[in-house]
């Protein structure tokens, strides 16, 4: 069950030489099912360069594939010295921070694009967390503090990852990412975002969407717990006080 | 094994959770004490948000103190008078305490608020009964007779109007400092998402001279109602009650709490009270060093909402 995605193709008209290439991409799978015995999933990116009857040998693409959690707000707080404690102190909030971010690569991003490149097309973990979302304040001379910060931590969570070899090339058009889905992967919407490189230049992009869903008793539970709320804290409690009850009848000893 | 848990989302290892659900039933069934001081950080150090945390070991507590208040009652060690008195206060407090806490949360002054509750209650209350069992232990050990309080000499909020009998505990006094007590430690339940047990114990046994025995199953009977309540509670208005994660804790905390209740019925009162208090003074020594010391990292970072 294939289906091939094809979300956005981009031609790009340089001077004297028409080059027009396609991404095209497709997922192991668009749907991630979350079971009673989820740890995490693996999703596979294959991806196809078109090069549209072009008759001369391929050149070397590169390949940076960005696979997207729903995007969230976090709030980042700094802890200080008040007398002899420690306590939150400054804080800042981003908004629209993705839970979840991958972004793999056939070989380091600094070799891809230039910075300046990168940064406009929204490239590398980096570029992808904005500034803060508060703009009511013009000069803050600590944010960049705080939003390192917020990319360190989720480095560190293995939540925030960029992987310069998690793009690899099969032929020289044809290629496959493989991305890992963790355990603790927030529910919703997920995209993965592909970007063509050739010296520096972006020349396709194409983007495959997923979803992370519950499923079974998984689902029912949670679906239970959102809807019939009185229901499901009455059925709750009443397995507890069951298992609480049965326990005394069979460890009694008088 | 890990397993999946629906509301939380996030995998756990079943084998840690039924571990955590025993060690806790085991000295909940001990002291008459619920355990949520010792809960809370312990799943919230395993990773689950503390917004499930607070709502799923409500069940879990309810159930242990279930199988150990029914061990309590067959020895006729609960003063159902007294326990009604102290459920009454106590559901009032707890409404109390969600508002607070509300308030608190929305200023964002909660971590700090519980972090300090933790050290000044969990510290203030293993202080005093430290010095005092140790005064206990060191003057039985001496085989000095503790002076007797002579007969008719009582505080004087017991004497207050509203006087009740409570013959279980062979005492008479008045209602209005029980049911307060039985207010403040809702409250204080609520906003800190424990039962309050390590709270209600002591205030029994020094406050009101209930004896002891009686003092740990009757505690039990109103922790297990509160909890009751604070399932439905959180169950309806925040939605984070996690069916699993509770099973999981409460099938290990069922075998915990029997022990624990068998354990404790065997401790010589004094020894009760220099565990309980030195076990208080260690979780409470454990989060002032957790405010004290400089962190490993002044910055942390917390998602408060999901676009989906």
């Amino acid at each position: 069950m294939i289906r091939a995605l094809l979300a956005c193709a981009l031609g790009l008209a340089l001077a004297g030489a028409a080059r027009a290439e396609q991404a095209i991409v497709s997922l192991s799978t668009e749907r991630i099912a979350i079971t009673s015995n989820f740890t995490g999933a693996s999703l596979v990116v294959f991806g196809v360069i078109d090069r549209e009857g072009a008759t001369t040998p391929p050149p070397a693409y590169d390949v940076v594939v960005t696979v997207r959690a729903p995007r969230g707000a976090v709030v980042v707080r700094e802890k200080e010295r008040r007398g002899p404690f420690w306590f939150n102190a400054d804080s800042r909030k981003y908004i629209a921070i993705p839970a979840l971010l991958s972004v793999l690569s056939n070989r380091p991003l600094a070799d891809i694009a230039p910075e300046d490149r990168r940064r406009e097309l929204r490239i590398g973990v980096g570029n992808l967390v904005p500034s803060q979302g508060d703009r009511t304040k013009t000069v803050d001379p600590d944010e960049p503090d705080f939003r390192r910060a917020l990319i360190r931590i989720r480095e560190a969570e293995r939540l925030f990852v960029e992987n310069p070899e998690g793009v690899r090339f099969l032929t020289r058009t044809v290629w496959r990412a493989n991305a890992r889905i963790p355990g603790a992967a927030p529910l919703g919407a997920y995209a993965a975002d592909v970007m063509v490189f050739l010296d520096g230049r972006e020349v396709a992009k194409a983007t495959a969407n997923f979803t992370v869903t519950k499923s079974g008793v998984e689902d029912q539970i949670a679906s239970a717990a959102r809807f019939s709320p009185l229901l499901y804290g009455l059925a709750t409690i009443a397995a507890a006080l069951m298992i609480g009850w049965l326990a005394s009848i069979i460890f009694r000893r008088d | 094994m890990q397993v999946y848990l629906p509301i939380a989302e996030l995998p756990v290892n079943v084998f840690l959770l039924l571990g955590i659900g025993a060690a806790v039933g085991f000295v909940s069934g001990m002291f008459g004490i619920g355990g949520g001081f010792l809960m809370t950080p312990m799943l919230i150090f395993i990773g689950i948000p503390s917004a499930v945390v607070v709502a799923s070991q409500a069940p879990q507590i309810a159930a242990s103190s279930l199988t150990g208040a029914l061990s309590y009652w067959r020895k006729r060690a609960v003063d159902g008078r007294l326990a009604g008195v102290l459920i009454a206060g106590g559901l009032v407090g707890t409404q109390l305490g969600v508002m607070f806490f509300n308030a608190m949360r929305e200023q964002g002054h909660l971590e700090s608020v519980i972090v300090m509750s933790y050290v000044v209650l969990l510290g203030g209350i293993g202080l005093l009964m430290l010095a005092e069992s140790i005064r206990a232990t060191m003057s039985a050990r001496k085989g000095a007779q503790r002076p007797r309080r002579r007969f008719g000499e009582h505080p004087w909020y017991e004497g207050l109007p509203l006087k009740m009998r409570f013959p279980r505990s062979g005492r008479y006094f008045s209602v209005i400092p029980l049911a307060l007590l039985a207010l403040c430690v809702g409250f204080a339940g609520a906003v800190l998402g424990i039962g309050g047990g390590f709270i209600m114990v002591p205030a029994l046994i020094y406050l009101f001279r209930i004896p002891t025995q009686v003092v740990v199953g009757t505690s039990l009977v109103q922790i297990l109602f509160s909890m009751i309540a604070a399932t439905l509670l959180h169950a309806t208005t925040n939605y984070s009650v996690d069916a699993i994660l509770a099973l999981a804790l409460i099938v290990g905390g069922v075998f915990g709490a029997q022990f624990g209740a068998r354990a404790g019925a065997n401790l010589r009162g004094e020894y009760f009270r220099l565990l309980l208090a030195l076990m208080l003074f260690g979780v409470a020594a454990r989060f002032a060093i957790d405010i004290l010391q400089r962190p490993d990292d002044p910055f942390s970072a917390t998602k408060t909402e999901t676009y989906r």
